[in-house]
């Protein structure tokens, strides 16, 4: 059982990882830090940073989200410790 | 019908709907006072999230902040949304599943610690009052414009309609009343902002529209602002400075957003672990609607008033007095709109002094100064319907619809302000053989008392209305994340350390702003003059957020691996809340 749990509990902390280190790459990396990188793709008359910023982040961060519950809801029942 | 009339009937229309839903929905218990009973569902819990969430600042200023800065200013996009990402993460589901009903009783059960407790119910206070002054003000300001009152009697109308659904609904009348402030100022914000988008863009989606061509000039909106702009002498709309402080700036709204009591416990309110999850996830849908309209709003706004100005364009002659839309005179009136003609030339000249090379464009055109002498930037979505040529009844319903933020998020904190007193003092300090009933009693009452601090701190505002948020996200950002992130990812997190590590965040936080922004933002008491040259290694006070944060998590960490660690049953606590089976059995506890 404490095996088990564990095991879930390493699986929940890798998912959070890959979905912060995507979270922080779109918003502080393509919006901000990395935006000269970018400044080459033109997007609606400005560059793909201006947009990352204004919209795109926020669209990442809602698909993150939706990720998550959708993954960690099926991990629940993976591991067999959902709600009945 | 004339406009005060209509404005007086949708305003009031929508003060019934909330008053007949908490009767509908008014609490018997304090499990429906203090969560609703744990039964929202979870599309419904986003809704009133969203609306918890979305202040007066959201609804009203924050189209106007992006407007006025472009680019810079996507932090408060950025920020205000990117929190929802670590509190569907690091947060909602593990307190949930901890199954009680307020943030302190978190940080006391899993610190075995009253007075982790105790620190954990005045972070909560200090944030949540602050926030609620804003509100308060906020509801005033919208009401005296709107219908014809002073502020202070436009408050005292405020404070009675929360009053009553407060009181009476506790988070169940509050979670239904919500998600009827949700519509009203989604559809108030939504209807401008199509129009405008249509008209300019020919796209009736305002976040498309941003990014798409113009007709009337052949070339896409942003390279049409930004010309304008350079031509008249202010930045271009795209371009921000410095990107780090940027940065910084973000991460502090972030964390700031995840700590927040009053949103933190939404979250308490829906039937499972999984609910919480999915829940966060439509949070973040209903508050995107507004969001990604914002930014729209505010590029075209800045469009449509620079246009406005220079009618044949910015080598023409500029817009003469007599020419000025309707909605100029009308906003003229309440002193957030001036004109001024300097030069004495019949027309207005809008263009920034400081630009590069103005001053001798100025002396050549015969300019005598920047003529747009006053423009409220809260004026821009308030005024969207006039400046789009909308009916009456839209106008009527951005009343209704700036009301409703405000009110929503008020209501929020006062239910987080009167739980933590009525459940984490007076039930577990002070008297904790106190009845269920009685506990519901000394809830209401709290409430009650909650309400009218706020009424009156917002008649008395301590001069420091501008630096409020900065102090609440900053505390939020530094004392509540950090403690109840360790709490569920740290088995070995202890009493000493995490109550330490929070007074350590909130201490040094405080007196990093009180330094720059005065004691308690009185004004004269400030102890170094708030301008870059004398920020500890640049870090603005508004931007400290991240640094409070990691000061909590290393005099936590410092402190705890030097005492001992924390007993079984609380390691066994640690256990359960991580995993979701079993949510159930906690709440029946």
């Amino acid at each position: 059982m404490a095996e088990n749990n564990n095991a879930y509990w390493s699986a929940n902390i890798r998912l959070v990882t890959i979905c912060l280190v995507i979270w922080a790459l779109c918003s502080y990396g393509f919006a901000i830090l990395l935006r000269p990188m970018l400044s080459g793709i033109a997007v609606g008359g400005t560059d793909l940073g201006f947009w990352f910023a204004q919209q795109g982040s926020i669209l990442v961060f809602l698909a993150l989200i939706f990720f998550y519950a959708w993954r960690m809801n099926k991990l629940d029942k993976e591991f067999g410790v959902d709600e009945q | 019908m004339d406009q005060f009339t209509l404005n007086l009937l949708v305003v009031g229309a929508s003060f019934a709907l909330y008053i007949g839903i908490a009767i509908w929905a008014r609490a018997g218990s304090t499990s429906e006072f203090y969560a609703a009973g744990q039964g929202v569902n979870p599309v419904i819990n986003g809704m009133a999230t969203a609306a918890d969430w979305m202040s007066a600042a959201s609804f009203i200023s924050m189209a106007g902040l992006i407007a006025f800065v472009g680019y810079s200013n996507s932090t408060f996009l950025m920020g205000w949304t990117g929190g929802y990402v670590l509190m569907a993460m690091l947060l909602a589901p593990y307190l949930r599943k901890f199954g009680k009903y307020t943030v302190p009783e978190f940080v006391g059960d899993r610190y075995y610690s009253t007075s982790a407790r105790v620190v954990a119910v005045i972070c909560l206070l200090v944030i949540s009052v602050t926030y609620v002054i804003g509100q308060m003000t906020g509801a005033g300001v919208a009401f005296s414009r709107f219908l014809e009152v002073t502020s202070t009697q436009g408050l005292l109308i405020a404070s009675t309609v929360v009053f009553i659904y407060a009181v009476l609904g506790g988070m169940k009348g509050i979670t239904y009343t919500q998600v009827a402030q949700y519509i009203v100022l989604i559809v108030a914000y939504t209807i401008p902002a199509v129009f405008i988008s249509l008209q300019l863009t020919g796209n009736p989606i305002p976040g498309l529209g941003l990014f798409s061509t113009m007709p009337s000039t052949g070339e896409p909106l942003l390279v049409t602002l930004n010309g304008l702009l350079t031509d008249l002498g202010f930045s271009e709309y795209t371009t921000g400075n410095n990107p780090w402080l940027m940065a910084l700036f973000t991460l502090s709204l972030m964390i700031g957003t995840a700590g927040l009591p009053h949103v933190i416990i939404r979250f308490f309110t829906v039937p499972k672990v999984a609910d919480a999850r999915w829940s966060a996830g439509w949070a973040l849908v209903f508050i995107a609607l507004l969001y990604l309209t914002a930014p729209a709003v505010g590029a075209m706004a800045r469009l449509n008033i620079t246009t406005t100005m220079w009618p044949n364009g910015v080598e023409g002659e500029a817009v003469a007095v007599d020419e000025l839309p309707d909605w100029f005179q009308t906003w003229s009136v309440t002193g957030l709109l001036k004109v001024e003609d300097k030069n004495g030339d019949g027309r207005i000249q809008y263009y920034n002094e400081a630009g590069p090379g103005m001053a001798e464009l100025a002396a050549e055109r015969g300019w005598a100064g920047n003529e747009l002498v006053t423009f409220n930037r809260d004026i821009l979505v308030l005024a969207n319907p006039e400046i789009a040529q909308l009916p009456g009844w839209v106008i009527a319903l951005i009343a209704a619809g700036g009301l409703a933020a405000a009110l929503s998020t008020a209501a929020g904190l006062l239910l987080a302000i009167s739980s933590a007193i009525s459940h984490d003092l007076v039930k577990s300090v002070f008297n904790p053989n106190i009845t269920e009933k009685g506990e519901l009693l000394v809830a209401r009452i709290s409430m009650a008392f909650a309400i009218a601090l706020a009424t009156w701190l917002g008649i008395n505002p301590p001069g420091f209305a501008a630096q409020v948020v900065a102090l609440a996200f900053g505390l939020a950002a530094a004392t509540l994340f950090p403690t109840l992130m360790m709490g569920i990812f740290s088995k070995r997190m202890n009493a000493p350390g995490a109550t330490l590590g929070m007074v350590a965040g909130l201490v040094v936080t405080c007196a990093y702003l009180f330094t720059y922004l005065g004691v308690f933002f009185f004004p004269g008491t400030n102890m170094l003059a708030n301008n870059a040259d004398n920020w500890l290694f640049g870090i603005p006070p508004t931007h400290f957020g991240p640094i409070g944060a990691l000061i909590n998590f290393g005099v936590a960490y410092a402190v705890s691996s030097v005492t001992a660690p924390p007993p079984k049953e609380i390691q066994d606590l640690v256990e359960s809340v991580r995993i979701p089976r079993g949510a159930g059995a906690a709440l029946a506890k």
